[in-house]
């Protein structure tokens, strides 16, 4: 079944590739929606750790790596090319000599120091600061103990030298949205309202509340692009009325909800302009090992059994999911086809509580928050499945703002959530290892010796491949543990108009889209030609 | 008249303290902080190193009664605060945003009284004739539909059906874009002004010194100009200022459906995030626009009915 759906995410992939290789046009307007809320809170990208303000970067700037989503992994951006020391820690980057900031700065060393430099200050506490901890001396600097950070290096205008803490893939890294290139030139105030950047779109205006307006650079350094004159950002948070709005063809792309799916996928003219992507995003129900039952991995494997979770997916979620194995998701490349999910088996279920001693079953609370795919909703699913096998669960409701307090407090018996689960494998089961704090994302305070061992193992394993395999190895012991309910992985669905070509299925955040790859046919509307 | 409107400008400065001093507590005890929120979404791992560095940046780590104290001073100095999530001062966030607020608000005011207050009167000298009927059915109507239903529906009919207006944004701030937001955002206050207006004409129109109006020999229409309409604005006014002054807090539902670019949808997105400063100033701002409101409704009916600045 896995296999089938992550063939289909990789078909979603091809059809809207094949767009690319008939012919792309110069010129016109593209009115992309940014969902995430009815505001941008900020023009500076590194300050935000929002998805909203990401909206605004890919157009505007670039970081040192940026995310391949047809290779499905991070590809240099600012530098033609790194040389890699034997060690696996010092990285060498030829710059490129031909990328020019907005301001028609050119883009050298020293900038790419600046923005390392102003993302870590301490003062500042921008949330790309833990990308930037893995450069040697970043720690001590992001502390306030160092004036710099020792691991960067110019060695020239286009050559630049990173020493990082251990041998990782940095692209992982130096490809966020917070990590962006800043020119070293320009007054740091104005990059609240009027960026300076790299990217293949200039900063035109921001109307607050209403939209975001960037306009074709002509100097930007990937030859014959971007092909489009101008993207609208417009500010849409309301599901229904970016419906209307996208029937009305009035936006160019719409982030499809469950509800709407469904309905897209049974109407003629909309149901063949629908781009698919299993996301990096595992959500689960959580459970503190703190609470007595869930000290016992019986009792947590008997509550995979228990759930349907399959039916949920299909009733609830409108198939606007994957079902989930375990904790990496269908995307990643340790994800193990071969490890079968929990099969539903409420007798097997019952077996398994009776040989813990809850035969009686007990009683937890889940807290959740309002969310339909992740939260109340899905809580109150489960409630008739887990009393057929004795067990009474309660939502215990939160605010969305709340939520994360509750989590990272550790004030919980169980939470459900959904979380990031790639796309870097290593990066995704560090939430796993027994020395991340509970606080950090090791919220379920998970703690498996054997789990360790293959992780430490995987942390200094210079071998891709083989980096993987244990990887893959660690995942399906976590799946073994059950120390969460392993519910689904996210579909993210996206919509769009005929007339655009150049989407690509972005399994970090489909809604993030490479605007300069974008072009529109002539069948689009007037106000786009 | 002098003292009076002194009196109750000054009235206005403990409002303020007790709204400030409430929505400070609640934002205080309420589940949820700003550092926490930045990794709500499940997006990002929580760091809590950087929630760390954030509360201290923020001054969030400092007693209650001090973030308390600073508050009122910076209050006092006409200073709202810095925005967590941007950086920049609060005035300058609500600064751009208000402005759409009040367009919306006073176009949808404009709506109301022009179509509510006629209706109304009308009604009112036709009692039980079929526009009485209709007009008092669609007051019903619009005071029960809930607006976000509404909007989505107008959104249906004249956007997505008739394609004569567009269906969301602030646009280029064309008249064209506010129509659907306003008529939605209108149609309570316009039904309660109906119905409003409809019972103050009837009052009136019972009155004594209408009856002696009438047996002087006074036409109808003059009856009307002279004593009916003078009497009956008291009432009226004060619908229409109390409609007014709530119309900007009522705006946040509408301004999310429509993305207009107003406070209440900057309010309800620092609320999410628990922008503090930024959700303080912006109720702070709505509980003034209210308060400047009715001060100003109690100075015009001082001015319609001199007796009531005795009291």
């Amino acid at each position: 079944m896995l296999k089938r759906l992550s063939l289909a995410a990789v078909l979603s992939l091809g059809a809207s590739g094949l767009a690319i290789a008939e012919g792309e046009r110069q010129g016109g307007t593209l009115n992309f929606t940014a969902p995430y809320g009815s505001s941008f809170a900020t023009l500076d990208s590194q300050a935000s750790p929002n998805t909203q303000e990401e909206f605004i970067t890919q157009a505007i700037h670039r970081s040192l790596y940026s995310w391949d989503s047809l290779k499905n992994e991070p590809v240099l951006e600012l530098a033609t090319s790194a040389d890699v020391s034997e060690e696996g820690t010092v990285y060498t980057y030829h710059l490129r000599e031909n990328a020019v900031f907005h301001n028609d700065k050119p883009l050298t060393a020293d900038d790419i120091i600046y923005s390392y430099l102003r993302i870590a200050a301490p003062q500042n506490a921008f949330p790309g600061a833990s990308y930037i901890a893995n450069i040697a001396g970043a720690a001590e600097y992001i502390a306030g103990d160092a004036e710099g950070i020792s691991g960067l290096k110019k060695i020239d205008d286009h050559t630049l030298e990173i020493t990082f803490v251990a041998p990782i893939n940095p692209g992982f890294a130096l490809m966020m949205n917070t990590t962006a290139i800043y020119p070293s030139n320009v007054d740091e105030a104005s990059f609240v309202t009027a960026p300076v950047g790299l990217g293949a779109f200039k900063f035109e205006e921001h109307v607050p509340g209403s939209q975001v307006v960037v306009t074709k650079f002509d100097k930007y350094y990937e030859e014959g692009k971007p092909y489009l004159d101008r993207v609208n950002l417009i500010l849409m948070g309301e599901d229904a009325a970016r419906d209307v709005a996208f029937r009305n063809k009035e936006i160019d792309v719409s982030i499809l909800g469950p509800t709407q799916y469904q309905a897209y996928q049974g109407e003629e003219g909309l149901k063949d302009n629908i781009l698919e992507v299993a996301e990096v995003f595992t959500r689960n129900i959580g459970f503190n090992p703190a609470f007595e039952p869930f000290k016992d991995k019986r009792v947590r494997q008997a509550l995979n059994h228990a759930i349907n979770a399959p039916l949920i997916i299909e009733r609830l979620v409108k198939n606007k999911a994957y079902p989930a194995s375990g904790w990496l998701p269908v995307s990643s490349p340790a994800f193990d086809p071969d490890k079968p999910a929990y099969d539903f088996d409420p007798e097997k279920a019952k077996a398994l509580l009776a040989e813990a001693g809850y035969a009686d079953g007990f009683e937890f609370e889940v807290t959740a928050s309002p969310n339909e795919s992740w939260g109340v909703p899905i809580v109150e699913a489960i409630l008739p499945m887990l009393q057929k096998v004795g067990v009474t669960v309660r939502p215990r409701p939160v605010e969305s703002a709340a939520l994360g307090d509750a989590i990272t407090s550790n004030d919980f018996q169980a939470y459900i959530w959904s979380n990031q689960s790639g796309p870097d494998p290593l990066n995704a089961l560090r939430c796993f290892y027994s020395k991340t704090l509970q606080s950090a994302c090791n919220y379920a305070s998970y703690a498996s010796p054997e789990f360790d061992a293959l992780y430490e193992q995987a942390q200094q394993e210079r071998d891709p491949a083989k980096q993987i395999d244990l990887l893959r190895q660690a995942n399906n012991i976590v799946q073994d543990d059950a120390p969460v309910w392993f519910f689904n992985y996210n579909k993210a669905v996206m919509a769009y108009q005929p007339w655009v070509h150049g989407l690509v299925p972005n399994a970090t955040e489909l809604a993030l889209q490479p605007y300069d790859e974008i072009w529109i046919d002539e069948t689009a509307p007037d106000s786009r030609n | 008249m002098l003292q009076f409107t002194l009196r109750r400008i000054l009235q206005i400065i403990p409002t303020v303290f007790v709204v400030a001093l409430l929505i400070f507590v609640i934002f205080s005890v309420v589940p949820g902080s700003f550092a926490a929120s930045l990794f709500a979404d499940g997006r990002t791992a929580a760091d809590p190193e950087l929630m760390a560095r954030l509360n201290r940046e923020l001054g969030l780590d400092k007693p209650l009664l001090e973030r308390f104290v600073i508050y009122i001073v910076d209050l006092a100095h006409l200073d709202l605060g810095t925005s967590f999530r941007t950086r920049q001062p609060v005035i300058e966030l609500i600064n751009s945003r208000i402005w759409a607020s009040l367009e919306l608000a006073m176009a949808a005011m404009a709506f109301a009284i022009l179509v509510g207050v006629p209706l109304g009167f009308l009604a009112a000298l036709r009692p039980g004739s079929i526009l009485d009927t209709v007009t008092m059915i669609g007051a019903v109507s619009g005071l029960s539909i809930p607006q976000f239903w509404l909007g989505l529906l107008m959104m249906y009919v004249f956007a997505l059906q008739l394609n004569w207006l567009p269906s969301f944004g602030y646009g280029d701030g064309s008249w064209r874009n506010i129509i659907l937001p306003a008529v939605t955002l209108g149609v309570t206050p316009l039904a309660l002004l109906a119905r409003t207006t409809r019972a103050g004409v009837l009052d009136v129109m019972s009155a004594d010194f209408v009856r002696t109006a009438h047996s002087k020999g006074m036409s109808e229409g003059q009856v009307v100009r002279w004593h009916v309409a003078r009497n009956a604005l008291v009432l009226i006014v004060t619908t229409v200022g109390l409609q007014f002054g709530s119309l900007i807090g009522q705006a946040v539902v509408i301004e999310k459906l429509f993305s207009w670019p107003g406070i209440g949808s900057l309010l309800v997105d620092s609320v999410a995030i628990r922008d503090i400063p930024v959700v303080q100033g912006a109720i702070l701002v709505i509980v003034l626009w209210f308060l400047v409101i009715n001060t100003a409704v109690d100075l015009i009916y001082a001015a319609i009915d001199p007796r009531i600045k005795q009291g």
